[in-house]
């Protein structure tokens, strides 16, 4: 099983009603549905991913969160709203995040933390955007154009009054490791959050 | 038909035609006493009758969906491009059903049929039939054939809207709908484009209020007239810029008003053949039943409250250029389902061939097509 999904499991009540943004090949979405009877939708926008989710019978929408957002979605309509791996590269976070919060009642985001030691050390040492194996493009073709990190991310939440239910920082592998838990925003290289409104 | 079968065709088929005697009562509160209902299959029903899927065909369709009738046949039928072994409805696993809609002009009792009643064709006196009245023609059609309940209804256009209504009308007998290139219901300008078909035709001195037939002649130019106008609505202005372009029939311009240009005579020749092998009144019907088609009318006009009832998975597909129905109104569906919570998929496909592309195989919507289908295929054990 998927690292992540071990970590985002616990988090998902039976019987959930989600929206997952970016849903890829949907591979979350199915072992929600199977594992804890989740129903709900992915949209995504990649013509393979599409495929593949009605391949194997999760609901997929083509949906282009940047240029058509979640306005088709009524308020509270869902559960839980996931987005992982995507934050970054939307057009604008900030907003997305709004409507996860409008749409959904809990969200789950995850992201790679652009505070991360070694992309610290690769900017110092070689005066270059930093590239890794989270972030293996150049700065001018990288689809990842709002990195940010666990520091900002938690900054944005407080200004938005998103409560954090959750946090687990990981490794490249999704392992969370003790080292990480010490340093988060130094050592941890992808974070998991749970969020939710704080009023209403 | 080619000398040698493709491989992916379902063959050599010949259409069945099934006697109903008791009398079905139509939207319009009117009764059809006795009626016939045309229909091909391809494939084989398993042992638990869990492998039926019903086609549903468009304005100008009928059962023929597949296959060839003869070994004579130019063409097969109009959707052999999906129907098929290994194509998206794969007739080695699924057990196909196409049947001619009631008021269709191919075989099934409509306003060219004899009424009993008087020894005369019904001709205008044919009830107006809705995809309400179809879709309770095609429930009763499968009792006859043993099918509870239909693995998917698919179809395009006016299609999709039968796939849609079955989904409201009789949720238990059926797990998916797939609705392709279609709409909820028709917008102002589609009404008026059909307006504009039923004028062509009732206007035409040989209509004679529709018993023509007693006359022994066609509408043939109001028909055709008709067919020149709907044609338009298939294509895109892309599609036919492609194919036709400005393109001259002689090399220079005559300064008359003959069909000079490709796409003048290229309409003209459809509309020709269309009105010689196709029913004036059936088309005046199949245009009605489109206008009426409206499953959020008796919901205070909230479709997702329509929808509620469903129960079957969905499948909704869009093509980038069609304006007759364009994407938009296939996401007014989809929103509307979801807010409904039923379990719906959709795409848009690019395609440059307008309403059209429902019929015309490209690599991303056979691949979608086929991906769903199998999927459904695999859940009914076929």
């Amino acid at each position: 099983m998927r690292t992540d999904l071990k970590i985002i499991e616990p988090w998902i009540d039976s019987g959930s009603h989600v929206l997952d943004l970016g849903c890829g090949d949907g591979t979350l979405l199915d072992y929600l549905q199977r594992e804890k009877q989740a129903t709900g939708f992915g949209l995504e926008i990649n013509h393979d991913h599409i495929t593949t989710c009605l391949g194997r019978g999760v609901s997929v929408i083509e949906q282009n969160l940047d240029t058509q957002g979640l306005g088709n979605f009524e308020d509270h309509t869902f559960d839980t709203v996931l987005m992982t791996q995507a934050l970054q590269a939307v057009r604008r976070p900030d907003m997305v995040l709004d409507e996860m919060m409008r749409v959904g009642r809990e969200g789950i985001v995850t992201f790679p933390n652009f505070a991360y030691w070694r992309l610290r050390w690769y900017l110092m040492r070689k005066g270059r955007m930093p590239e890794s194996e989270t972030l293996p493009y150049k700065w001018y073709n990288t689809p990842n154009i709002h990195l940010c990190t666990f520091k900002d991310f938690e900054a944005l939440c407080y200004r938005k009054d998103f409560q954090i239910l959750n946090r687990t920082v990981v490794d490249g592998e999704h392992q969370d490791r003790w080292l990480s838990r010490l340093w988060p925003n130094m050592l941890g290289q992808i974070a998991i959050y749970r969020i939710a409104r704080k009023t209403g | 038909m080619p000398d040698t079968l493709p491989t992916d065709s379902v063959g050599i088929v010949t259409p069945q035609t099934l006697h109903f005697d008791t009398p079905i009562t139509l939207a319009c509160n009117r009764t059809l006493d006795q009626y016939d209902l045309v229909y091909e299959t391809y494939g084989t029903l398993n042992d638990n009758a869990s492998n039926a899927v019903l086609i549903c065909h468009a304005l100008s369709g009928h059962h023929h969906a597949a296959g060839f009738h003869s070994a004579d046949d130019r063409k097969p039928g109009w959707w052999d491009s999906c129907i098929g072994p290994g194509k998206p409805i794969d007739t080695n696993r699924f057990f196909v059903v196409s049947v001619n809609n009631l008021g269709g002009c191919h075989g099934s009792t409509g306003p060219c049929s004899t009424n009993p009643n008087t020894g005369k064709p019904y001709g205008p006196d044919f009830p107006v039939i809705t995809v309400r009245d179809w879709v309770q023609s095609q429930a009763l059609l499968a009792d006859r054939l043993g099918i509870g309940c239909w693995a998917a209804v698919v179809g395009g256009s006016l299609g999709g809207m039968q796939a849609l209504q079955w989904s409201l009308d009789y949720p238990d007998r059926i797990r998916h709908s797939v609705i392709i290139a279609s709409t909820p219901r028709l917008s102002a300008q589609n009404i008026a484009f059909n307006e504009v078909a039923r004028q062509a035709i009732t206007s035409d001195t040989e209509f004679y209020d529709g018993h023509y037939y007693e006359h022994n002649t066609l509408p043939r130019r109001g028909l055709m007239l008709a067919r020149m106008v709907g044609h338009i609505t298939y294509l895109s202005d892309a599609s036919m810029g492609e194919k036709f372009g400005r393109e001259l029939r002689d090399q220079a311009y005559k300064f008359g008003y003959d069909a000079e240009f490709q796409v003048e005579s290229y309409l003209r020749y459809q509309g020709e053949r269309f009105s010689e092998s196709f029913d004036a009144n059936t088309y005046l019907l199949m245009t009605k039943a489109l206008d009426y088609f409206d499953p959020a009318y008796e919901f205070d006009n909230d479709l997702a409250k329509a929808l509620s009832r469903a129960k079957s998975e969905f499948l909704v597909l869009s093509f980038s250029t069609d304006w007759r129905f364009t994407p938009a109104r296939s996401e007014e569906l989809v929103n509307a389902m979801i807010s409904a919570r039923c379990k719906v998929s959709y795409a848009e496909i690019d395609a440059p061939w307008g309403h059209d592309a429902f019929l015309i195989p490209t690599p991303r919507y056979t691949a979608i097509f086929s991906a769903y289908m199998d999927r459904v295929a695999r859940e009914v054990g076929a």
